[in-house]
């Protein structure tokens, strides 16, 4: 801030806050009558008249006590422009120390389970319990209580794994997110060649679709499809591409949603949460996301 | 009629702004029962967008404000500026733009905050042809009140409307400052602001829209309907000076507490904290000098419903403005920030206040300008006084332990520093006090259509009283 605009700030704030109390002491002052009376200003407005009675003592004194404080935060505290006041308080200084406190405290509590694996932490009650609570502030928005998912947001709990599920990497999803990316197929494959491949996508996990179009959609699948999700339809775990053929759908199982995730295409982001959550914290996390399939 | 003979006071636009009052009024606060029941069935959002909580919030807040809130000013002031002047509006053709092209913004409203056009702007959401015409009627509404005022038969301009003027004044700096946009089509705008000065421009307005159209506004009823209705004088003219200077002056800075703990910079949160706190005193100069006006006059409550009205909405406003400031102290904040508890205070000053001084005044003003000797039913007056009191009460005691709750779980922490709560557990425990905002909204709703039927019947009776002309001072 330059030095005009600071000194512009510090005038007028205080020019308001003084300018209340001349008006309020002046008007004491000036008072015609010390206790309450019946004489008026002398006119009327529709019959309205005013009373000319002084300025209760209690609420005088209120307001110069409003005053008093707001001059001494004002000496205390940041306000009258860059002036950084008395106690040269700021709240980036204050949410400093009360991370460290937070961190001196905590960090113990959560690096005594740092040496045990994701697969031990969810043995561990106490362990798994801390895990609980964190999925259940910063991870169930997305997962839901107890990690049931919702469209678009894998299901913890069912053992079916984009990217694993052992220990290791629940633990590097946690830290480094995933990005899970389906291309559209429109333009490539056309429209119906995007019904004929969904047809085919059905039947693997055993559904009834008409079977000249599956037939169909299987070519196109075994040239376009199976570099991520397989020959058998089974998926790839290193690229996040999912199973087809366990009928469970992220996106929806109708033949109309498949249809449109071949069509459009999906974009699934797992925000990484290394550099929002300490190690520690993933490790009782992870091992609380283990537990809910193990 | 009264709107026919030039010497006499324009009662029609009076009239017409005073019905429409009730008639948003009901329609306002039904919409408010609605969201509140969403808030406790989801299903009633009926998985339609136009038909959910996101969609008709902004238009519950609207029509409450700007439609039922901005009617009783209108009316009120148009029937205050006229009897306290002495003096027949000024600019008859502007007067009657005031009262249609307002209609037509609330309608406005109505249609396109349900579509999803808004500029996401918290009581600011109409987008920019519609803040146009808004602006507009809002200038041509200081035209014809300043020109009321400036050709007054009195010598000194009374204390309701200063109130009244510096309502008008403000509010269209405030307008025409924060809807400053740059619009990309017809129902499209991007703020002309960006980031952290874009929010405080934000707070600044929304402040100052509780400040001048919440609390000024209504003071210049109260100013002219208490000390009306009691027959008794205003308690103190320097008390009424003091507070009037001392108001307008540091509610413009007070806007900065909504931003607490936020990227706001450090110097402004502070200035908006003690503004707010000084801002107490001045508050409560309004309600002193009202209540202090039924000094001799007490007796007058048991007999009159229409006093009680205006009495207790000074209470609920001294409640809030004490609140208010309290609220705005940093750390009490930091525990009701974006709870509930904001939500109850906003109710106790909306319902308790700017409700209950609007629905006094109406009564007061409904049978003078019909020319009807009384209202058809004080009994009914009376069981709308109970209804609007129990429906207020059970709103924000529900937001009170609702707001305190919420802010309790949220920062309740483990041994282990984990927070005891997830937000889930939070709105599970919230349930009950959103089945008790509904109840207590539905009474304040109920009260509202037996004021509707109440006022029909005065209006539709044969009796009538002749019209008053302005009598010299």
């Amino acid at each position: 801030m330059t030095s005009f605009w600071s000194l512009w700030i510090s005038f007028i704030t205080l020019a308001v806050i003084f300018g209340c109390l001349i008006l309020v002491v002046r008007t004491r002052r000036s008072e015609v009558y010390k206790e309450t009376t019946t004489e008026t200003m002398h006119h009327s407005f529709d019959g309205i008249e005013e009373l000319d009675n002084p300025l209760p003592r209690w609420w005088f004194n209120m307001f110069i006590i409003t005053v008093v404080f707001s001059v001494v935060y004002l000496f205390l505290y940041p306000g009258l422009g860059s002036y950084k006041g008395y106690l040269n308080w700021t709240s980036y200084n204050q949410w400093e120390e009360e991370m460290a406190h937070a961190e001196e405290h905590y960090q113990p509590v959560f690096a005594q389970y740092s040496h045990l694996a994701i697969e031990d932490i969810a043995n561990n009650d106490t362990a798994r319990l801390m895990g609980q609570r964190m999925f259940n502030n910063n991870c169930a928005v997305c997962h839901g209580q107890g990690g049931v998912g919702a469209y678009g947001f894998p299901n913890l709990a069912d053992n079916d794994w984009l990217y694993g599920g052992d220990g290791a990497t629940i633990k590097a999803t946690l830290l480094y997110g995933r990005k899970g990316a389906m291309p559209p197929w429109l333009d490539i494959l056309g429209e119906d060649g995007v019904r004929n491949v969904t047809s085919y996508v059905l039947s693997l996990s055993g559904q009834e679709v008409n079977a000249q179009a599956a037939a169909q959609g299987q070519t196109t699948y075994q040239a376009m499809c199976v570099a991520c999700h397989g020959s058998e339809g089974k998926g790839n775990l290193t690229l996040g591409a999912p199973n087809l053929t366990d009928n469970i759908w992220l996106y929806g199982g109708s033949f109309e949603q498949i249809a449109h995730t071949i069509r459009q295409g999906r974009n699934g982001v797992m925000p990484s949460h290394g550099e929002l959550l300490s190690e520690d914290k993933i490790n009782l996390i992870s091992g609380y996301v283990y537990s809910l399939s193990n | 009629m009264s709107e026919t003979t030039p010497e006499t006071y324009n009662y029609k636009v009076v009239r017409q702004f005073a019905i429409m009052t009730v008639v948003w009024g009901i329609i306002g606060m039904s919409v408010g029962v609605l969201i509140a029941a969403q808030l406790v069935w989801p299903a009633l959002n009926f998985d339609t967008a136009w038909f959910s909580f996101g969609r008709l919030r902004p238009l519950h807040t609207n029509i409450v404000i700007f439609a039922f809130g901005g009617c009783a000013l209108f009316s009120t002031s148009y029937y205050v500026v006229q009897r306290t002047c002495q003096v027949r509006l000024f600019a008859e053709p502007l007067v009657k733009f005031t009262f249609w092209g307002w209609q037509a913004v609330i309608v406005l409203a109505a249609i396109t905050l349900p579509m999803g056009l808004t500029t996401s702007k918290e009581y600011a959401e109409l987008e920019w042809p519609i803040d146009i015409l808004l602006g507009l009627v809002w200038i041509s509404y200081a035209i014809v009140f300043l020109g009321t005022v400036a050709k007054r038969k009195t010598s000194h301009i009374y204390v309701g409307n200063w109130f009244y003027m510096a309502f008008i004044i403000t509010v269209a700096i405030l307008h025409i400052v924060n809807s400053a946009a740059i619009p990309v089509t017809l129902t499209k705008s991007y703020s002309a602001y960006a980031g952290t000065v874009d929010a405080m421009v934000q707070w600044w307005y929304g402040h100052n829209a509780v400040g001048f159209f919440l609390t000024a506004g209504f003071l210049g009823i109260m100013y002219y309907f208490v000390p009306k209705q009691a027959e008794r004088p205003i308690f103190s003219y320097r008390l009424s000076v003091v507070h009037f200077w001392a108001l307008i002056a540091t509610y413009m800075w007070a806007g900065g507490h909504h931003l607490h703990y936020s990227a706001l910079p450090d110097w402004t949160q502070s200035v908006g904290m003690v503004m707010s706190l000084i801002l107490l005193a001045p508050s409560w100069g309004g309600m002193i000098n009202g209540m202090m006006t039924l000094s001799g006059a007490w007796h007058k409550l048991r007999t009159d419903p229409i006093l009680r009205f205006l009495v207790v909405s000074l209470s609920f406003y001294g409640m809030s403005t004490f609140e208010g400031p309290m609220m705005a102290i940093k750390t009490v904040n930091a525990l009701s920030h974006n709870t509930d508890w904001t939500i109850g205070h906003v109710h106790s000053g909306a319902l308790g206040w700017v409700a209950m001084i609007s629905i006094g005044a109406v009564y007061h003003m409904i049978p003078k300008v019909f020319g009807k000797s009384a209202m058809y039913s004080t009994k009914l007056i009376n069981t709308h006084f109970w209804l609007a009191t129990v429906g207020v009460v059970l709103y924000i005691a529900a937001m009170w332990v609702n707001g305190i709750l919420q802010g309790l779980m949220w920062r309740a922490v483990n041994q282990d520093g984990t927070l005891t709560y997830s937000f889930v557990e939070s709105l599970e425990a919230s349930h009950f006090g959103y089945v008790v905002r509904v109840i207590g909204g539905a009474f304040f709703l109920s009260g509202m259509l037996v004021m509707a039927y109440n006022i029909w019947q005065t209006v539709r009776s044969e009796e009538t009283e002749p019209a008053l002309a302005p009598s010299a001072v």
